[in-house]
């Protein structure tokens, strides 16, 4: 495998604060775009003008030619314009695909948007939507032919559904999937963007929330909340000159092979396992080598099977090692310091972004009051669909 | 206990690849593809094998016979159309010849619901229109 040198790196980012209520009056996608794009170029102190590459996701206000609409708007040419389409796991998997068009030589600074704030409602009224809580009721789509009529929509009854099979498996600890929680909830309260910073959160407070979808309780789901985030991605000569320290982008693995988890060969051992063995054969690194973890964090499950699956703990293990370690940016397995998606907030797909921005914050060291002290390299994770599409990243701090 | 407010729920629209296996379920009998040259079972219907793509599926009868792999219970609709069907007893059951499908359980108690238990297939005829559902229900209930 020749794998990434390590030459490019994140040199800066922008985040909106998430919020239930946007303050910001509604702007279509493609300008969010465009200021997150400033925003983080800013960050980082580089001239727009030498921006040669894009990486985005759809956007609302086109359903074709996506990275075309959006790099005309921007008025920025460029020799790299990738689309991605990972859901949650589409932040990661812009990163490591901007790497990748960096170190091939292709693009010199790169930059990857989620906007994920409210945009003007359409004059003319709504266009129709897909049917509740699928991604595609196309006619053809199996997931139109065979989920839907037997209700299997939406999120969390796939994700229960994960969890009672990792309970009858490896049998199901719900004092340590809600101490995931409330450890995170501990960072949340020392990150002052997170939208649940001011609101502590004990695990007899998870456990004692509403069971949505048995064995998940109510405190165990993330939030959506609006927002939006951009990275900017550049090889080294940019990267010596920007203002921050780099984040080196060493290892990356992406594992996907099927959408509906009733498709999954093996619910509970999750895609994260191969692609983050790659990631770390890349990198060179073992797990012990990592300073803190920044992963997708949809459901507390996810969390669990993640340090699992990624190799951080035995399959099966996961419960115990959560109950042995303490997952705050004080603690020894520092997780989600900006307090994870359960306590920062999900901004639909920029929430995948927010675990980027957490590792590269805590890297930088920008992290404020949640800063891991000495904290040079950094795990990350994406999951997208029902722990379907996954995306393992390895970031290291340049010296 | 129809509200009149319930949307009707969405039904599967069948394709020319997969109408075989839907007509089957009318038919009350289950069909399913299987590829000879990989020996495996296939579920949903395709034009060619998963995996292999190999070009040789045939449709045979299959047993009905299942297991539950993994459930969801919900006492809340996952969609509009489900408020007046509760609790949804959502599945995931493992057929004997080896595939996956999404399903619900029929007549079972929320209590008697465990990974492993043996179901056999219900062909629920969905009343008004011409289309049969697959689903599950505990073996020797029926």
């Amino acid at each position: 495998m020749a794998g990434l040198s390590g030459a490019a790196s994140i040199i800066g980012f922008a985040e909106w604060r998430p919020e239930r209520r946007p303050t910001a009056s509604p702007t279509p996608a493609i300008d969010q775009w465009a200021r997150l794009a400033k925003a983080a170029l800013d960050d980082a102190g580089v001239d727009p003008r030498i921006v040669n590459g894009i990486v985005t996701s759809s956007v609302f206000e086109t359903e074709m030619f996506a990275p075309a609409t959006v790099a005309e708007y921007l008025g920025i040419p460029v020799n790299f314009a990738e689309f991605v389409d990972l859901g949650g796991a589409t932040a990661a998997g812009m990163i490591w695909r901007a790497a990748v068009a960096i170190e091939l030589g292709i693009a010199d600074v790169v930059v990857c948007a989620l906007p994920a704030s409210p945009t003007p409602p359409d004059p003319r009224g709504t266009l129709p939507r897909g049917y509740v809580g699928s991604s595609s009721d196309r006619y053809g789509s199996p997931q139109a032919e065979f989920e839907i009529p037997y209700g299997n929509l939406a999120q969390n009854a796939p994700y229960a559904q994960i969890a009672q099979r990792y309970a009858h498996e490896f049998g199901y600890d719900a004092w340590a999937l809600a101490k995931i929680a409330a450890d995170q909830r501990a960072n949340a309260n020392a990150y002052p963007p997170a939208y649940f910073h001011d609101t502590p959160l004990t695990v007899d407070d998870v456990l004692a929330s509403p069971m949505i979808a048995d064995p998940i309780h109510m405190l165990e789901i993330v939030m959506p909340v609006s927002g939006g985030a951009a990275v900017v991605v550049a090889g080294a000569d940019v990267a010596a000159r920007s203002r921050h320290r780099p984040v080196r982008i060493t290892g990356f693995g992406e594992r996907l092979a099927y959408k509906t988890p009733t498709y999954a060969q093996d619910l509970i051992r999750t895609p994260i396992g191969p692609a983050a063995d790659q990631a770390f054969a890349m990198a060179g690194l073992a797990r012990g080598d990592i300073d803190m973890v920044s992963v997708y964090d949809c459901y507390t499950i996810t969390v669990l099977m993640t340090l699992e699956d990624a190799g951080f703990c035995e399959k099966g293990t996961g419960a115990q090692f959560v109950r042995d370690h303490d997952l705050t940016y004080r603690g020894d397995f520092p997780c989600n310091t900006h307090g994870g998606q359960l306590s920062f907030g999900q901004p639909t797909r920029a929430g995948g972004m927010s675990h980027v921005c957490d590792a590269t914050r805590q890297i930088m060291g920008r992290a404020g009051g949640a800063q891991v002290p000495d904290c040079d390299r950094a795990f990350v994770s994406g999951n997208g669909g029902i722990m379907s599409e996954q995306v393992a990243l390895v970031l290291e701090g340049a010296r | 206990m129809s509200t009149g407010l319930t949307p009707p729920k969405p039904l599967p629209l069948a394709t020319d690849v997969s109408r075989p296996f839907w007509d089957g379920l009318r038919e009350h009998r289950l069909r399913l593809q299987y590829s000879p040259s990989t020996d495996q079972w296939v579920f949903y219907p395709r034009s060619l094998a998963p995996g292999s793509l190999a070009d040789d599926l045939e449709w045979r009868e299959a047993s009905g016979d299942a297991t539950l792999y993994t459930f969801s219970i919900a006492h809340r609709p996952t969609a509009p159309p489900w408020a007046d069907s509760l609790p949804q007893f959502l599945a995931v059951v493992e057929l004997a010849e080896g595939p996956r499908v999404t399903t619900e359980l029929v007549g079972v108690a929320v209590e008697e619901v465990r990974i492993g238990m043996p179901l056999t297939a219900v062909f629920d005829d969905v009343p008004g229109t011409d289309v049969t559902l697959l689903k599950f229900t505990a073996d020797g209930s029926r």
